[in-house]
């Protein structure tokens, strides 16, 4: 609750939740508030530029682009939901079993993290995904295979911490067993700065999506993907620079709403992060 | 400091070594053969089965795992990462072929960077609060969210489509590598302001400026010599840290603008399965981000000699 009230004075943070809720509204009944269905072809509308009928206009193959902006929203929240969920689990499972266990089962995890982080995270993933084959699918395997790292590494720290408190102790004292402790005195205290991450990173896994994406190695046309418009888009780009330009801020829009939050919410949770502190 | 320098060596050695074996791993585990996406694109119809077979033996593609990956393990360690299904090359020819472009692209690109976010961070922390400040926060929050590749699609739309300024691709002028060098710049130059910005205001705070007040310097020698030296710190450590990045930030900006470098190259490659040149080069990169992170580690000490290593504190 409290965390609510230090949120609602911060005024980026409310229009970057405002923002997001709209958009998770959008996506969720794109099939009822869409104009046109942004899978029909109609040649004879081809590359119109906007209108009444089509307020973004239409593109090479005389689809609404505004359908499938629209169409978009679903593909990249739901997406990126999917991978930052994905790599919550993986890291907070990976990064408690390094940090509570230690020993050998910690140095071998760190490791491996060490190795995974010697790579720029995005040149990785264009590999994996490019070598698993254009598709949503891939770029989302992709993604998690290399994200969960920098989760790992957090929450490994802060159980090495919380495990040496006393109330860790009182309950071993008790005769708790390793799976009782993690789960009720454990991964409560490690979910925030979790969370924080995962908000400022739905950011990252959007433009993370829409680069490959564009690239042509994520959402093969023709779904309406934010990325992949703007690839189709781009042989048209002189006579027809609406295809260039909705796509690209509905992500630029998506992206500042998710950091707008995750700029707020890491003030609120962690107050020595205020304005101005050294992040 | 001796043994943390042999430390950080021992560990990046390690790393190292783990990053040739990933890189090995990740090709070997990939679905499909190479050998018959590659002979696909060559002869441009589909190969027959002998023609792969073919293919197969005569780049060691039939060996059993532990084999090919000690092959693999003994190229490198004698500077070799084989030959480039597609051009015939050694890689690592092509590599230092291509180099070059990458590193033009990528120092322009820090230059402009370091030029635009040092001075806006400095005055933004030094008028906290006024309309200066809020606006190069909001701008520098809009680059780090903005898409790279869309800024570049955007600047090609407007200088050189619209106005006709620059050229929209290639490579040799300078005015080719105005375009380029802009877009990959100001991804680098948001989250650098910040630093700059939230690091001076850090500085200013100490003890140490209040007492170099008090004992009469001018705002000038107090804000240049106290301040700003010791703000710069963390901004150095983040420009070396994203070295490894603007390799990276490279691979889609060059693919924009068809700039010959490394990373249109790796692209290229993963498009034509061209699977010693993925190995090579990745590997070539995570070497070249470790090593540069391991200098910004050893840098810093000198730099900074509050900062102690020896101290191991906690694990």
């Amino acid at each position: 609750m409290s965390l609510y009230l230090e949120l609602k004075k911060d005024k980026p943070a409310m229009l970057g939740i405002v923002i997001i809720i709209f958009f998770g509204s959008i996506a969720v009944f794109a099939p009822y508030i869409v104009p046109h269905d942004p899978l029909e072809l109609n040649l004879e509308e081809r590359l119109l530029s906007p209108t009444v009928d089509h307020p973004m206009g239409t593109d090479n193959l005389g689809r609404d682009v505004l359908s499938r902006v629209i169409y978009g929203t679903r593909v990249s929240l739901s997406m990126s939901v999917a991978v930052v969920t994905v790599v919550m689990v993986l890291g907070i499972t990976i990064g408690t079993a390094a940090g509570y266990f230690g020993g050998l089962v910690d140095d071998v995890i760190m490791r491996v993290v060490d190795v995974l982080l010697a790579f720029p995270s995005i040149i990785l993933a264009l590999v994996i995904a490019g070598l698993l084959g254009p598709s949503l699918t891939n770029v989302m395997i992709a993604l998690g295979a290399i994200w969960w790292v920098s989760y790992s590494r957090i929450v490994r720290g802060s159980v090495l911490s919380i495990k040496e408190k006393e109330f860790v102790e009182a309950a071993r004292a008790m005769g708790c067993s390793d799976v009782y402790i993690v789960r009720r005195h454990i991964l409560p205290n490690v979910l925030s700065p979790v969370i924080v991450l995962a908000t400022l990173d739905m950011g990252h896994i959007i433009l993370s999506i829409a680069a490959l994406s564009f690239l042509g190695l994520g959402a093969q046309p023709p779904v309406p993907e934010w990325g992949t418009m703007l690839n189709e888009g781009r042989p048209f780009m002189e006579t027809a620079p609406h295809l260039m330009i909705f796509p690209g801020l509905m992500i630029m829009i998506t992206v500042l709403a998710f950091n707008f939050l995750g700029d707020g919410l890491r003030d609120a949770l962690d107050p020595r992060m205020k304005e101005g502190a050294i992040k | 400091m001796k043994k943390f320098i042999a430390r950080r060596l021992a560990i990046a050695v390690i790393v190292m070594l783990g990053a040739s074996l990933l890189s090995f791993l990740l090709l070997y585990l990939a679905p499909g053969n190479p050998a018959h996406a590659i002979l696909t694109a060559q002869l441009g119809h589909d190969p027959s089965l002998e023609e792969v077979a073919f293919f197969m033996a005569k780049h060691d593609l039939n060996n059993p795992f532990l084999v090919q990956c000690s092959q693999w393990l003994y190229m490198i360690t004698h500077v070799n990462l084989g030959m480039s299904f597609r051009t015939g090359e050694p890689v690592l020819v092509e590599f230092i072929d291509r180099f070059p472009a990458t590193f033009e692209l990528a120092s322009a690109s820090m230059l402009i960077a370091v030029l635009i976010a040092i001075p806006v961070g400095i005055l933004s922390a030094l008028k906290q609060n006024s309309m200066l400040d809020h606006i190069s926060r909001l701008v520098s929050l809009l680059g780090v969210s903005m898409p790279n590749f869309w800024l570049g699609l955007l600047l090609i739309l407007f200088f050189s489509l619209k106005l006709g300024w620059f050229p929209c691709f290639g490579y040799g002028t300078l005015s080719h590598l105005v375009l380029p060098a802009i877009t990959l710049g100001t991804g680098l130059a948001a989250p650098l302001m910040r630093l700059m910005r939230a690091s001076m205001l850090e500085v200013l705070r100490q003890d140490y400026i209040r007492t170099a007040r008090s004992k009469g310097l001018s705002e000038q020698v107090v804000m240049w010599k106290h301040g700003f030296k010791n703000a710069l710190i963390p901004v150095i450590t983040h420009m070396g840290m994203q070295i490894g990045h603007l390799l990276a930030g490279a691979v889609i900006v060059e693919t924009i603008f068809a700039w010959p470098g490394v990373g249109k190259f790796l692209v290229d490659a993963i498009y034509a399965r061209d699977y010693p040149v993925i190995q090579g080069f990745v590997l070539i990169i995570a070497l070249f981000f470790v090593l540069s992170n391991l200098a910004v580690d050893i840098l810093y000490t000198y730099l900074d000699p509050r900062i102690r290593y020896d101290v191991e504190n906690g694990k």
